[in-house]
């Protein structure tokens, strides 16, 4: 059943994404939206709008009841959960399919599945992707883990079963030292936590982050390769690119069809990604989750492979099967992405919600600008610092380098701060450049830049 | 006696609770030493502690937990 109406339970610039794509395919399209949000981008652009309660995510963007009543009230006949929000809720997925509407995503089995890092640990096993080495469950004699970390070699992080968000956790680079440090880590977290259980897991050092995404349609399942997205601050991505700067095609063939297999053992439909460390001087691969949803960095590979991601996504919701074949599947070039937050790198990453007063946005062959700006628009304080996300492509990635400076020389948002200047160090960083860098490269270098991230950047001065 | 008010030095969401499953931060005629956090701002998925700025005895509050509050908008009056 083809889609003639869809409604986008989301906001910002993936809204604007998704009404983009939907209008391309001649899909009518309902924008919900919180009191926050009903001058948005997204509000003006949709043929369709609802609004669904206050500002606070937990009474609008999160409310399914009321996104459900919306659906049926407007005749949606399908409803794109964007990411974050409910993108990942299985019972969310399971209610829009009870109430005879489609979900633009997975089964809300999938979801679950996925969402359940031990369940889809194992089920990496079985399809043969590798995961980091370590414990299955729970060890709760010193003996057991001793004989594991025989097995998977040092270092090797020790962590408190009942632990959490980093809490307990002790690093072991030697015999001597695991067998030292496992009775404090068992006597500190029965201390701390009422349960001494551990589990112990290779810690694989200056690993980077590599994601293969996935297009499957219930039934066959191609990857679109890979994206390395190592700049990270606090666990967020910054900056991303395809092809990753450091995989030899051989390893690169490897992984993707890892991601492959286990995406057809759970009859994967829709896009998702299959997010890995990978050791670049070991070449080894470790599968850590898969986000069953679209990516904030989806179009890196739309520049490289010139498939529409989320176009396709919506067709296969609306029951058509895969139209491209693996052999289909080229990169050319080189694409990178870097986010735009409403954040000042010159005060330690502040949030900074504003008035856009003026907007320049780059032009020209190779450049994307996805956002939710336009100028005189109030960016909300309710939700996460995204604005935009500048998209660049070239021939090679040096190329995709300098294109970058070129088009962030051009953007020019004016009223709040922005991690504009962020970016332009990043782009004329000798490591960046050279494509060295890891998971844990970025945090130390922003210590270490902080005074020329403080200081007015010289492109600033000569805005256009 | 004086009455001052605190002002949100943020947009946001106001929290008057370090967690949903903890206590309120301070109530209606607590007693607050300058220092003391009296709640959070959450501003773009960033939490920010709102200090009393005074010592004093806490009047009322003016807004609600989980209420969205502009920059500069009073959220308690305290005795000063």
């Amino acid at each position: 059943m083809a889609i003639e109406k869809l409604l986008i339970a989301n906001r910002g610039e993936i809204a604007v994404r998704i009404i983009r794509a939907a209008r391309e395919l001649g899909i009518a399209t309902v924008q919900v939206y919180s009191k926050a949000d009903k001058d948005s981008l997204a509000v003006r652009l949709a043929d369709e709008t609802v609004e669904i309660g206050p500002p606070q995510a937990s009474k609008s963007y999160l409310n399914q009841a009321v996104i459900l009543d919306a659906a049926r009230s407007t005749g949606a006949d399908a409803i794109h959960p964007g990411y974050g929000f409910l993108a990942e809720n299985a019972e969310f997925a399971a209610a829009v399919e009870a109430t005879g509407l489609i979900f633009v995503g997975p089964t809300a089995q999938s979801i679950r599945l996925m969402g359940d890092k031990v369940a889809a640990r194992e089920a990496a096993a079985a399809a043969g992707v590798p995961t980091v080495p370590g414990s299955q469950g729970r060890l709760d004699s010193a003996e057991a883990a001793f004989a594991l970390v025989e097995r998977t070699g040092f270092p090797v992080m020790i962590k408190a079963a009942a632990g959490g968000g980093g809490r307990g956790i002790r690093i072991a680079r030697s015999a001597e030292e695991f067998h030292h440090l496992m009775p404090q880590a068992q006597a500190e977290a029965l201390a701390a936590f009422g349960d001494g259980g551990l589990y112990v897991e290779k810690l694989v050092e200056g690993a980077r982050h590599i994601e293969v995404q996935v297009l499957g349609d219930g039934h066959d399942v191609i990857h679109c390769y890979e994206r390395e997205c190592s700049l990270q601050r606090r666990r967020q991505k910054v900056w991303e690119e395809a092809p990753s700067p450091s995989l030899a095609s051989a390893i690169r063939e490897q992984l993707c069809a890892s991601a492959v297999a286990l995406a057809k053992a759970v009859s994967y439909r829709g896009a998702g990604t299959l997010e890995y460390l990978y050791d670049d001087r070991t070449h080894e691969f470790y599968f850590l989750e898969m986000n069953t949803r679209i990516q904030v960095e989806h179009p890196v590979t739309e520049m490289v492979t010139g498939i529409d991601l989320v176009r396709e996504m919506i067709r296969i919701a609306g029951g058509e099967r895969l139209r491209i074949h693996q052999d289909e599947v080229r990169v050319s070039g080189h694409s990178i992405e870097v986010r735009i937050n409403a954040e000042d790198p010159a005060r330690n990453f502040l949030p900074n919600p504003g008035t856009v007063s003026a907007l320049a946005v780059p032009v020209g062959d190779g450049v994307r600008f996805d956002s939710m700006l336009y100028q005189g628009y109030t960016v909300p304080p309710f939700y996460d610092s995204l604005l935009g996300k500048l998209i660049v492509h070239d021939k090679d990635r040096s190329g995709a380098i300098l294109k970058l400076r070129r088009a962030l020389a051009e953007l020019n948002v004016e009223g709040l701060a922005t991690t504009k200047p962020l970016h332009e160090a990043l782009a004329r960083d000798a490591d960046v450049q050279a494509g060295c860098f890891h998971t844990a490269w970025l945090e130390p270098w922003l210590e270490s830049h902080a005074a020329t991230l403080a200081a007015p950047s010289p492109a600033a001065k000569v805005a256009p | 006696m004086a009455t001052q008010q605190i002002f949100s030095p943020l947009p946001g969401i106001f929290y008057r609770k370090p967690a949903p499953d903890k206590p309120a931060y301070k109530s209606d005629g607590d007693v607050v030493a300058d220092s003391d956090t009296i709640g959070l701002i959450e501003v773009m998925k960033s939490f920010n502690e709102v200090k009393a700025g005074a010592a004093g005895k806490i009047l009322r509050f003016l807004a609600e937990n989980e209420e969205p509050v502009m920059a500069g908008q009073p959220i308690a009056e305290i005795d000063v």
